[in-house]
């Protein structure tokens, strides 16, 4: 199936989606990878208050190729960064943040799958490594925050319109669908060893 | 005379090629895997690569908006007339096509975790001294706009000698399957095979980013071990970006160096179908070409 959805994201919409599924995203989303995660952690456990609400809202695993012009940011290239990375913290997030989709690429993981059930949310893929198409979709900078942690790891609020394709990967039922792909790779593997080389 | 100049700014030519078109072997072995997968969500991925791919080339905009760990190759001819200033020049072209076309400010300090901003640092950008040819008066640099997403996933181990080959295998698929959708597959993968961690690894690495795909090792072999693990690879599935389907490795590129008794060390080294690379090279009269 295919959907438009615009953010913020209302917790049936998510829930009615499902592995393979293509959204096409309208609204707002933040980016955060790495180091952003670790300072959304740690104002959590300081209690403070985050300068972005993302009650609804979408996480985009990206930090982009941005450019100044006539005191305006661009996004030239907004591809996504690999989530596995965001393993450590994306269900804490989902969790205490009220957070719907998470964007990005190369898969999660389990603790990411419970909180997408136990909380509403999904995690989506976008092509890894196509960066111009998806800064196509990338109408504004909105705003930025964090720049200290460096152009990448800054998180950069977007507004887009009809992002996607994205492939829903970890639906709120719990289904994964790469960690399945990888499972079913794994099962080949052990049949491959067991197949000897044939060399000259 | 050759100066600096002529050096820079043929370097920072070849590093917007290499980060705006990708070589036309890459492009071609993407091709037919679109021409060969069937499943919607894994088609969808090859699709919207080929898309990006017209938009990058039509903006003059980098591929992906990780551009990278620049990382240059250097084939040096000894008679090359400005060899003292070569590695300065590297840096500096580094820093402007930074700037100008521009690229993710990239490098970090481990140990800070500061960011320069100009994709220099401690042994950045990535300089390898790479072969040395007597006679040549020219200057040959490949340029590697290396991805963090593939380098992730390299592996580096030793294995029981007695393992041989069919040990390499499995270190091979395993590496592949755990990387599964995480260096943006279909990849193209490097293995080395020697007796010291610094040789597995330096082959492997320049399997993965230098030679070009459907490339073979003279030895034929070799060249019918790259040929197996190659499809071997692709019978696991792990397809495009993960969606599952029949093309995970665009080629697999083997090299070895004889080894210790006592060590057999494998490294398997991931680049992404976003394989970007040139070559820039320059004459002594500062005449330069740049090749894919």
């Amino acid at each position: 199936m295919e959907y438009r959805l615009k953010t913020p994201l209302a917790e049936g919409d998510v829930r009615r989606l499902r592995v393979g599924d293509v959204v096409y995203l309208t609204g707002i989303i933040y980016t955060a990878r790495d180091a952003a995660h670790r300072r959304i952690m740690e104002y959590l456990k300081e209690g403070r208050q985050l300068p972005f609400d993302l009650r609804g809202g979408a996480i985009y695993h990206c930090g982009p190729v941005v450019q100044k012009k006539n005191g305006e940011w661009i996004v030239l290239a907004g591809g996504p960064t690999t989530s596995t990375r965001m393993e450590l913290y994306e269900g804490e997030v989902i969790e205490k943040l009220g957070v719907r989709m998470v964007i990005g690429k190369g898969g999660m993981g389990r603790k990411t799958a419970e909180a997408c059930v136990k909380h509403g949310a999904v995690y989506t893929t976008f092509t890894g490594g196509a960066g111009v198409l998806a800064a196509q979709s990338i109408k504004r900078v909105i705003d930025v925050h964090w720049l200290d942690l460096g152009v990448p790891e800054a998180v950069w609020v977007l507004e887009v319109v009809d992002f996607g394709p994205l492939v829903v990967a970890i639906d709120s039922t719990g289904r994964n669908l790469i960690e399945e792909v990888v499972e079913e790779s794994s099962r080949r593997k052990s049949e491959l060893l067991k197949r000897p080389l044939i060399l000259p | 005379m050759l100066s600096k100049e002529t050096i820079v700014k043929a370097i920072v030519e070849g590093i917007k090629v290499a980060s705006i078109y990708l070589p036309p072997d890459v492009k071609d072995s993407l091709k037919k895997a679109l021409e060969v997968e069937e499943n919607p969500a894994t088609r969808a991925q090859l699709e919207a690569i080929f898309k990006n791919l017209d938009l990058a080339e039509k903006l003059k905009a980098p591929i992906c908006q990780d551009t990278g760990l620049l990382s240059f190759y250097i084939k040096a001819g000894a008679k090359f007339p400005a060899l003292d200033v070569v590695e300065e020049a590297l840096i500096e072209a580094t820093r402007i096509a930074t700037r100008e076309i521009p690229l993710r400010p990239n490098t970090v300090d481990p140990i800070t975790g500061r960011n320069p901003g100009d994709n220099t640092g401690r042994y950045a950008p990535v300089i390898t001294w790479d072969e040395i040819d007597p006679r040549g008066d020219y200057l040959e640099v490949t340029i590697v706009p290396k991805g963090g997403g593939s380098e992730y996933v390299a592996v580096f181990t030793m294995i029981p000698p007695g393992k041989g080959l069919e040990g390499v295998k499995e270190v091979v698929l395993d590496a592949v399957v755990k990387a599964g959708a995480m260096p943006c597959p279909p990849t193209i993968i490097g293995v080395g095979i020697a007796g010291t961690v610094d040789k597995a690894v330096s082959l492997a690495k320049k399997c993965a980013v230098i030679r070009k795909i459907g490339s073979r090792h003279p030895e034929p072999k070799i060249a019918a071990l790259e040929e197996q693990l190659r499809d071997m690879i692709n019978e696991l599935g792990v397809g495009t970006m993960g969606m599952g389907g029949k093309v995970t490795a665009l080629d697999v590129h083997v090299d070895y160096a004889y080894r210790h008794p006592a060590t057999y060390a494998v490294a398997v080294v991931f680049q992404c179908w976003a394989a970007r690379r040139a070559t820039v090279t320059i004459k002594s009269n500062g005449e330069y070409t740049i090749t894919q």
